[in-house]
Parts: C-alpha cells; sequence; structure tokens
C-alpha cells in the first residue's frame, strides 16, 4: 500500500460524497443559500435597529461577516455526520472496508470532501457579502492568516462531526450536535458585541472558542491588530482538532 | 479442481458474554459453490465479517491462499469480493458511477470499460445513467452482484443474496450465481432456504447457534433430514385400507383417516408405479402431493439427534 494509492483513494471517496452533496438540493439550500440569507437578512432588515458603538449601519455588514462565515462551516459540519452516518448505517463503510484499498481513505475522503464543500460555500458568502457592501482593508498576508483560520476551523468542525456521525443510531440524531454549534455563535461576539449581555452570559461568551476566532477575523478583515486572539484560536482549534481525531478514531475502530 | 481456497479454522467469536461462533471450521476448494445454511442469529453474517476482514475473531483463522486475513487483510481482499446481506449500492449514484467507483478503487487500468462491460452483462445499460434510488430491487441486486466482479476476484461472498427478492429476480440471480461457477469462480454463500442451497451449492455447512452441527452435499443434508414423501389422500376408509395394503413393501404410513403417506427413494419411479398400481387396481385417489423436507425437518432431525 503506497501513499499514492492512499491519495488517490482519499480522492476519489471525495468525489464521491463530492456528488452526494451537490445533488442534494437540500443540502445546497442548508449549506450554501441559507448563510447568504442570513447575511442579507442581518445586514438588510436587523441591522439598521442594531446600534453598535463604533460601528456604523453601512459597516455593519463588516461587523457580522466572521459569524456568518462560522455559521456557514457549522450548518456544513451538521451534513458531514450526516453523510458519514448514511454510509455506516446503509452498510456503505462495510462494503469499502472489505475493499483491497487503504483503509484510512474512508474517513480521509469524508474529512476532504467536507472541507472542500465548506470552502467553497465560504467563497459564495464572501462574493454575495461584496456585492451587499462589504469592503475589506485587509493586506496580502492578513487575508492569507485569514484563509489559513478558516480551513482550521473547518477542519476542526468537521472533525467534531465525524465521532458524532459515527456513534449516532440515526440520521436525525447525526446531525443534532450543529445545533449548539450554532447556539455558541449566537453567545458570542458574532452578531452583537458581548458588552450587552447579563454577566453570567457575558462571562461566558468572552471564554469559548467562537468569540476570539471571530475577533480575530474581524480584526484581520478591518487591517487591525489581532493580539492575543490569534494565539487563542490556533489553540482551541489545534486542541478540538486533536480531541476530536483520537476519539472519532476510537470510534471508528468500533463500527 | 481439488486444491482448498478458502480455510476457516477453529474461529471463535464472543459479542459480550454472549458466544456467536464457537469453534466453526470449514474448508472450500477452489471452483466450487458452498452454501452456509442457518436460520437468523445462527452466527451466518459474524462468521462472513470474520472472513472479510471486517471483524477479528477471538480465536482461529482464516486463511485465502495461503494469506491470513487478519495479519495480511489488503492482500487478501484483492482475491475476493464481498456484497453484504443490505444489498449496499450508492442510491445518490447512478449504475454507471457505481461501478466506475468500484473498478477505481480496485485499481482496474480502464476503470469505463470495465463498467460498461458490467452494466451490459447485467442488462443495465439502459439504466446506466438513472440515479440507483429509482432502481427496482432486483436491479439494485444485480447492480451489487456486477460490483462483486470488478477486478476480477477469485472468491466471492455472498450474504443472503435473495432474501427480499421475487421469485423472477431470485431464479435471475440463481442462473447468474450457475454462470460465476461456471467461469472458474469460487462462491460462499449464506441462505436461509434449504432449496436454495440445495440448486447452488456443492457443499453445504449448517451453522446452528455458533456452531456447524452437519456438512456435506445437498444429497447428503437431504438423507440427513429423511427422504420426499409421497402423500395420497383418498374418499374413504375402505380406499384407504386397499392402498395400505396393496403398498405394505414401501411400509406406508397412514397419517389421517384417509391419508398415508410413502418415503420415496427414488422419485419419480416410485411415485409412477405408486400411481400406476392405484389405477389399476381401481382405487380411486381423491388428491396427491409431494412433502420435501423443509429447513424445519432438518433442524428437527438434527435436534433430535
Amino acid at each position: 500500500m503506497n501513499a499514492f494509492q492512499n491519495i488517490s483513494d482519499t480522492l476519489t471517496l471525495a468525489n464521491r460524497i463530492i456528488k452526494h452533496n451537490l445533488r442534494s438540493i437540500d443540502t445546497l439550500i442548508k449549506v450554501v443559500a441559507m448563510p447568504v440569507m442570513m447575511l442579507l437578512l442581518m445586514v438588510f432588515i436587523f441591522g439598521g435597529a442594531f446600534q453598535i458603538p463604533g460601528v456604523s449601519e453601512d459597516e455593519y455588514i463588516n461587523y457580522v461577516l466572521p459569524g456568518i462565515l462560522l455559521m456557514t462551516i457549522a450548518t456544513g459540519s451538521a451534513y458531514t455526520s450526516l453523510r458519514i452516518n448514511l454510509d455506516k448505517t446503509t452498510g456503505m463503510f462495510d462494503r469499502l472496508k472489505s475493499m483491497p484499498i487503504a483503509k484510512s481513505s474512508i474517513l480521509g475522503g469524508q474529512v476532504v470532501a467536507s472541507v472542500i464543500f465548506m470552502l467553497v460555500s465560504i467563497i459564495v458568502v464572501f462574493i454575495v457579502g461584496f456585492i451587499a457592501g462589504f469592503r475589506s482593508d485587509a493586506t496580502f498576508l492578513e487575508w492569507l492568516l485569514l484563509m489559513l483560520l478558516i480551513l482550521l476551523f473547518s477542519l476542526a468542525l468537521t472533525w467534531i462531526s465525524v465521532p458524532f456521525g459515527l456513534a449516532a443510531e440515526s440520521i436525525e440524531g447525526a446531525s443534532s450536535f450543529s445545533y449548539i454549534l450554532l447556539m455558541l455563535l449566537f453567545i458570542s461576539s458574532a452578531f452583537v458585541p458581548v458588552e450587552g449581555m447579563p454577566k453570567v452570559v457575558r462571562i461566558f461568551a468572552e471564554n469559548q472558542p467562537m468569540t476570539p476566532i471571530i475577533q480575530t477575523l474581524r480584526n484581520l478583515l478591518d487591517s487591525q491588530a489581532v493580539g492575543n486572539d490569534l494565539w487563542i484560536s490556533f489553540g482551541w482549534m489545534v486542541l478540538i482538532i486533536l480531541i476530536s481525531y483520537i476519539f472519532g478514531l476510537k470510534v471508528y475502530r468500533r463500527v | 479442481m481439488n486444491t482448498t481456497i478458502l480455510e476457516i479454522k477453529n474461529v471463535r467469536k464472543s459479542f459480550k458474554d454472549k458466544e456467536v461462533l464457537k469453534d466453526v471450521n470449514i474448508t472450500v476448494k477452489k471452483g466450487s459453490v458452498y452454501a452456509l445454511l442457518g436460520a437468523n442469529g445462527a452466527g451466518k453474517s459474524t462468521l462472513l465479517k470474520i472472513v472479510t476482514g471486517l471483524l477479528n475473531c477471538d480465536n482461529g483463522k482464516v486463511t485465502i491462499k495461503n494469506i491470513d486475513v487478519a495479519d495480511n487483510p489488503v492482500l487478501a481482499q484483492k482475491l475476493f469480493s464481498f456484497s453484504s446481506q443490505t444489498t449496499t449500492v450508492d442510491g445518490v449514484l447512478t449504475g454507471y458511477e457505481n461501478l466506475h467507483l468500484i473498478a477505481k478503487l480496485r485499481q482496474e487500468r480502464n476503470p469505463r470499460k470495465v463498467a460498461e462491460n458490467l452494466l451490459d452483462k447485467f442488462e443495465l445499460t439502459e439504466a446506466k445513467d438513472k440515479a440507483v434510488s429509482t432502481y427496482s430491487g432486483g436491479m439494485r441486486r444485480r447492480l451489487d452482484l456486477a460490483m462483486s466482479l470488478v477486478g476480477s476476484p477469485e472468491i466471492i461472498f455472498l450474504d443472503e443474496p435473495t432474501t427480499g427478492l421475487d421469485p423472477k429476480s431470485r431464479q435471475e440471480l440463481w442462473d447468474t450465481i450457475k454462470e460465476m461457477k461456471s467461469q472458474g469462480k469460487t462462491i460462499l454463500l449464506t441462505t436461509q432456504y434449504l432449496e436454495e442451497a440445495d440448486y447452488l451449492a456443492d457443499q453445504i455447512g449448517f451453522l446452528r447457534e455458533g456452531e456447524i452441527v452437519a456438512n456435506g452435499t445437498p444429497d447428503e443434508m437431504k438423507r440427513l433430514a429423511g427422504a420426499d414423501k409421497l402423500l395420497l389422500v383418498f374418499n374413504n376408509h375402505h380406499n384407504t385400507e386397499r392402498a395400505l395394503k396393496l403398498f405394505e413393501f414401501y411400509y406406508p404410513i397412514k397419517r389421517a383417516d384417509c391419508e398415508i403417506s410413502i418415503d420415496l427413494d427414488e422419485e419419480i419411479e416410485t411415485t409412477l408405479t405408486v400411481l400406476n398400481a392405484l389405477t389399476t387396481e381401481k382405487i380411486e385417489l381423491k388428491t396427491f402431493k409431494m412433502i420435501t423436507p423443509t429447513l424445519d425437518d432438518v433442524f428437527m432431525t438434527l435436534t433430535k439427534g
């Protein structure tokens, strides 16, 4: 089993999952259309009502876009979990595992397809954002750092969805964890500043992983100093990937 | 023809406290069809999972052409393909895409051609660009079987291949299995039906509660279950008594007031002799039928022994 075959098997299997995503209207609506609608809703309907200190009404789209990006990835992860669960319950994993292929490519294909699909949806959201008035002062290096952060976040949420998808008994159960992710987004600085939240909620909001990631993205797009938030974000994401990777493989061996 | 291709030796498996397989031994000859016969929960699927490298056994080993499946799964897997009970085809992909995917994964040099040829062979060319979710049960099973042939495996494992199929599709599948055999493939299939094992297999292994309780050729198995019986039903007592006397030689058994049964060793010959004798003696017959031993009868015989 050489490395070349391993990569080729992974890509072949990733291609299969991408076809699944593209042929499912439901997936396309929820993962691509929903975040776009959310962005437009936030900017053109809620935006006028929110008064955020230091942010003018026109600039609200700049404020809210990072949160929408994370939301896009979070909804995408629900479908990763769902596809993994489907392959488990329909016996597809067994068929693939009984074939002479690199066994890591079975889960690997799912992970690669998930990250690619998340990145494509992110690009769509960015394009709509630009049309709706989003502007950025970020330098090339800042854009690069931003891309790295988004890639890492996609990878983190993909790996979180692996154990959930593998362990769940049904499709309904598989994607339920993504609601927790969306909740975390709402209880963060994604849409409104944490300063206005009740004390207990605020302490939680300031110390959960979503807030530093959003702050870093926001500052990068605004070409501002990122400070410690960058390292805290990286720390969280590496930790999440590590834990869910170990846990995911453990569940995978039992399936 | 007489070389062993698959050897299952002293395989044991327990899930928690439950012993699912208790010391299973099976030898399959190259080019033969082996039927693993057993009821639901006998351990058939678990055994197949161990043989195909999906599950590790607690004890014993499985070798395919002297390659240990547990030690060298990928090498062994090149030699076989496995179709599970659930007909694992990808419903979202088209028939062509399903075959193309497997052909690519099995390192076929020309996956396109392999897919096209198999579609043609299994009469799926017309539906090749339709999503498999729109296929009928029989078509799905055909596609599943076509997928098993990609990569020219020497052994094909089929887990309950005809469960849930209508009689026509079942006959088609039987024909395909016979054809695969004639092309030199070795086939190990599991089934709940004695009839199926009888029709397809060279060797039958009877799995009950995780143990091979009997094995042999179909004829040997049937002898174990008792011969076919001819059931004669008469209009009245008088005729029944006359027939009993007339067929004394066959040791007839009186089953009910006007019913007698005769064991058939030579099916056609005995049946014809009996019916002819009834005509010449002018004993009027209400009806007659053949009783073939069922899996239940095999069960009964084996539990009695």
